[in-house]
This record gives structure tokens, C-alpha cells and sequence, in this order.
């Protein structure tokens, strides 16, 4: 397959899949490009010639050829470039702060928090080890990641202080551009903390699934109250303490809400910076079923349908998802890479021990080595480096590969019990928001190309943005 | 004149085969507690 036909809501458009070209384009070409593969120009003309004139189907066929030309439809594949097989370097480091929770979700991946072990503290001597790991292992690079995670850190509060404030010092001695991130449930936010937070660059992603309805569904205290007046109260301190900025209210659907569209969007309330995604899980009373999928992507319409709307309003709306970059997305070597787990990226347990990812934490068969011994499991980083879209049967002839790098290495696992295999239902999902995504953006960039403004979202790759 | 078709962007991937592959852009995670940033999500840092 060299290209993917997209019709949203009627918005037509075509993406060249191996050159990312895009372009919109009317009913006609979209029915010709349905049966054209490139050169069949006989074959397209005798199926379409009942519901076309002869003469306008061959004056779009000598457009398609000419665009062909041009490298612009119908790109051949390439082969895995050379810049990928070099050996790969550390860029993010996940340090499990707190394996321990103040709240009980439904849906916790991370057992509530203990992460199917005993509920741990990281140590601040554990926490500087991590440090001086992830700058070891990132070489000459100058960007490097570090993600305050739990459970909920803001439970170990004192150690995210210190762990900040080592990696601020080692930041300077090793010239390096240290992006901290904390993901936080919100119900421990205070002014210590926030100010602390925000004097030290710390991006936030902000736990919250919508209305106070569907939240608290999911997302109780211990005693099975709702937490949505604490997160949210928590929350519109933070996100108006830093001007608005520095933060993504991060949420989960679920089969109990199926609507998310509306606490997408009531999601505005509380702040602009959303991001929402499917949950996962097996065998759940919560998790999305294939009779809920016609559902879901009729959700994703109307939130593509309020974005464009919002964004001709001047309303500020920022969905994650839908922010694709069709001008200057990564190289060809990051698309392979993908989430970088086990490669690029690994996960600290508050004892020190090495996984791939934070979702692997706690699945024996994948710990990798810890702190002390550095990481052993070299197998595990070359099977990860190398499972990739070109690698895996299901993704060398996807569409949407270049642009979800072969979607999550925990889910593929939890599924099929093999990271060689996709997670096929979070693939529909994340092929119907991409659908939106690119066509979106192909509007905005073409009304900007006819003199409108520019109203493409800012991708700044999560960048902490200094007043 | 491509009235019918209007191409919205120019073809980027090829020609980063060779040149690609820096690695200073942020990891991509894409589990469902994270940021859950897609590749796609993402620009080059180079840019």
C-alpha cells in the first residue's frame, strides 16, 4: 500500500504514506484514487467511466501522474537508513518516585500504585543513581528526559525536591538541557510544591478524565469519595500560577463513558492543553468493546469537528492528538525508533531496578539489569531497537505507520503476549485520530496557503516555556 | 493548476533518511497514563 484515502466528516484527502505528503482533494479523485494504484490508468477508466466523463478522469490521471513525478503520490518504500542501525543512546529516564497512590482509579495499570509489589518510596540515594544513569547513558546527546512518576510522587514530595534539585546541579556540571516532567493526580498540589514545580521548570501532565461525573467514577480516594474537587481545585492553581502554560490535562475513557467527546471538551473548564486517550485493559467491566468502536470514532468526529470550530473562533483547544506536524515531523530514524522503551527509555522502580518502560514494571521476564549493575539484559535492547514498523508483519503494510512508529511496546505485550504483534484495537483507535489529525491540519495549512491566518497548533515537543 | 488537488505540504521523509537520526527530540511514549505523544505528535528539534 503506497497511499491511504481519508474522508472526515466529508473532508477529503489523500496521504502519500512513504514520502508524507498530504493533499485535499474532491470526490472525484478520491473515487479514482480508490481503484488507481499508480499506473492502471486503462483499468480506472473503464471501472469509473459510468460515473465520470472519459475526459475529466483522464485529465485528473495526468495530475496523479505528474504528482508522481514529483515524488508527492505513490512514493516507493525505502530501506531501515543507515542512521538507525548506530547504537542507541539513553534520551529519557522514568523514575518511579513513589510506587504508592493517595487515590484507588478503577483502570490502574500500576495496581493502584504498588505496581504489583510492595508499595516503596524511592530513596533520594536511588534517585541520584538514576540521575547520574541517565547522564551516563546519554552520551554526547544534550537533550535528556527525566519523568517524575508513580503512583503519585507528590507522596514523596521530599525526594522529588532533591531528585530536581540534583538533576538542576548535574544539568549545568555536565552541560546538558535537563526536561523534567511530573505526573501528578492533582489532590496534593499545594503552594510549597507548585512554587517549587514552577521554579524549577517542571512540565506537569495533570490526571483528569472529564466531567466531575465521569471522573470520580474512576478515580476515587480510598474511602471511595470522588477526587474531582481536589484535582480540579489543585489544578486551576497550578495552571494559573504558570499563566496557563507548561501542562496537559491528561485523561482515560472508557467503556463507562463512551461520550468523551463532551468531557473532552469539558475538560476546557479546568484548562486548554488536553490530551485523552482509549485505557486498556483485559477482561474488565470498563474496558472498550468492538461494539463500542462505531461509537468512539463518531466521538472523534465531533471533537475534530470542535476543534476546527473552536480554532476559527479564536477559542483556545488544544487536543493533543490532533496536533500532527505535516511540514517538519521527525526524521525517518525517530519515526522507527518510536517510544524508545527498552532502548532510548527506561523505567527506575523505587529499588533501582532497570525495565523498559514504566507499563513493564513488575513483569520479571522483562527487568533489565538495576542501578548497581547497569543494564544486562543487552539481548532486551537489541530485540527492542530493532522491533519495529518495518519489522513487524502488521505495521510493514499500515498505513498510519510513519506516523504511530508501531504503537506501545506494554500493550502488544499485555495482549498478545509479544511485542512482535500490535495491540490491533488501540491500532483502529489510533488510526481513526491520525485520519482527523491529517486532515485537520491539511485544512489549516491550506486555508493559511490561501491567505488566511495561520491557525496550525504550536508543537513544541513538550518544551517548558520560560516568560 | 491542481484545482482538484491541492497539495498541502512537501514530502519530508525521504530526504531525512541520510540526515536524520540526531535523537535531541523528546522520547514518544504511547501508553494510555503518560503523555501519550505519538511519533507523529512531535517535530524535528533540529528545525
Amino acid at each position: 500500500m503506497l497511499i491511504h484515502r481519508i474522508n472526515m466528516n466529508g473532508h477529503l484527502a489523500v496521504l502519500d504514506i512513504n514520502s508524507g505528503a498530504v493533499h485535499l482533494i474532491d470526490e472525484t479523485v478520491y473515487d479514482i484514487l480508490g481503484v488507481f494504484d499508480g499506473s492502471n490508468d486503462d483499468e480506472t477508466i473503464e471501472e469509473l467511466k459510468d460515473k465520470y466523463e472519459i475526459a475529466e478522469i483522464k485529465e485528473i490521471l495526468a495530475e496523479l501522474h505528474e504528482l508522481k513525478k514529483e515524488e508527492l503520490l505513490f512514493s516507493p518504500e525505502f530501506a531501515v537508513p543507515d542512521t538507525f542501525n548506530e547504537e542507541p543512546i539513553l534520551k529519557s529516564l522514568c523514575l518511579h518516585i513513589a510506587h504508592d497512590c493517595n487515590l484507588r482509579c478503577g483502570y490502574c495499570f500500576a495496581g493502584t500504585g504498588d505496581f504489583g509489589g510492595n508499595r516503596a518510596m524511592m530513596s533520594k540515594e536511588t534517585a541520584e543513581k538514576a540521575v547520574d544513569f541517565a547522564i551516563k547513558g546519554s552520551k554526547n546527546r544534550h537533550n535528556l528526559e527525566l519523568d517524575l512518576f508513580g503512583g503519585e510522587p507528590l507522596m514523596n514530595f521530599e525526594v522529588v525536591r532533591h531528585v530536581v534539585e540534583y538533576a538542576r546541579k548535574r544539568e549545568v556540571e555536565e552541560n546538558k538541557n535537563i526536561k523534567l516532567t511530573l505526573t501528578t493526580n492533582g489532590t496534593l498540589l499545594n503552594d510549597e510544591n507548585i512554587k517549587f514545580l514552577n521554579d524549577n521548570r517542571v512540565m506537569l501532565v495533570l490526571s483528569l478524565d472529564g466531567t466531575k461525573e465521569t471522573h470520580d467514577n474512576m478515580r476515587p480516594f480510598p474511602n471511595q469519595a470522588g477526587s474531582y474537587d481536589a484535582a480540579v481545585n489543585g489544578f486551576k492553581k497550578v495552571i494559573d500560577s504558570r499563566n496557563g502554560k507548561n501542562y496537559y490535562l491528561r485523561g482515560t475513557y472508557t467503556h463507562y463513558n463512551l461520550e468523551f467527546a463532551k468531557d473532552t471538551l469539558d475538560m476546557l473548564k479546568v484548562g486548554t492543553e488536553i490530551s485523552v486517550e482509549p485505557v486498556v485493559g483485559i477482561d474488565e467491566p470498563y474496558v472498550l468493546t468492538e461494539e463500542d468502536l462505531p461509537k468512539i470514532c463518531a466521538e472523534y468526529d465531533k471533537l475534530a469537528e470542535a476543534y476546527l470550530d473552536y480554532r476559527h473562533k479564536g477559542i483556545p483547544f488544544n487536543f493533543f492528538h490532533f496536533n500532527v506536524a505535516l511540514d517538519n515531523g521527525p526524521c525517518v530514524a525517530k519515526r522507527l525508533a518510536g517510544c524508545g522503551a527498552g532502548h532510548e527509555y527506561y523505567a527506575i522502580t523505587p529499588e533501582g531496578d532497570i525495565y523498559p518502560c514504566h507499563q513493564f514494571v513488575g513483569r520479571d521476564e522483562y527487568k533489565m539489569g538495576t542501578l548497581d549493575t547497569g543494564v544486562e539484559r543487552t539481548d532486551l535492547i537489541s530485540k527492542f531497537r530493532h522491533t519495529h514498523v518495518m519489522t513487524k508483519d502488521a505495521c510493514k503494510t499500515c498505513w498510519a505507520r510513519f506516523f504511530c512508529s508501531g504503537g506501545c511496546h506494554a500493550n502488544a505485550d499485555t495482549i498478545n503476549g509479544s511485542i512482535d504483534i500490535p495491540y490491533e484495537y488501540g491500532c483502529k483507535l489510533q488510526k481513526k485520530r491520525l485520519e482527523c489529525a491529517i486532515v485537520l491540519q491539511a485544512i489549516l495549512t491550506d486555508e493559511m496557503n490561501d491567505g488566511s491566518e495561520d491557525l496550525r497548533p504550536v508543537i513544541d515537543n513538550f518544551k517548558y516555556n520560560v516568560e | 493548476m491542481k484545482k482538484r488537488i491541492k497539495t498541502v505540504n512537501k514530502a519530508m521523509l525521504k530526504k531525512t533518511l541520510k540526515t536524520g537520526g540526531c535523537g535531541e527530540c523528546p522520547a514518544s511514549c504511547q501508553s494510555a497514563c503518560k503523555t501519550s505523544c505519538t511519533v507523529g505528535n512531535q517535530v524535528c528539534e533540529r528545525k
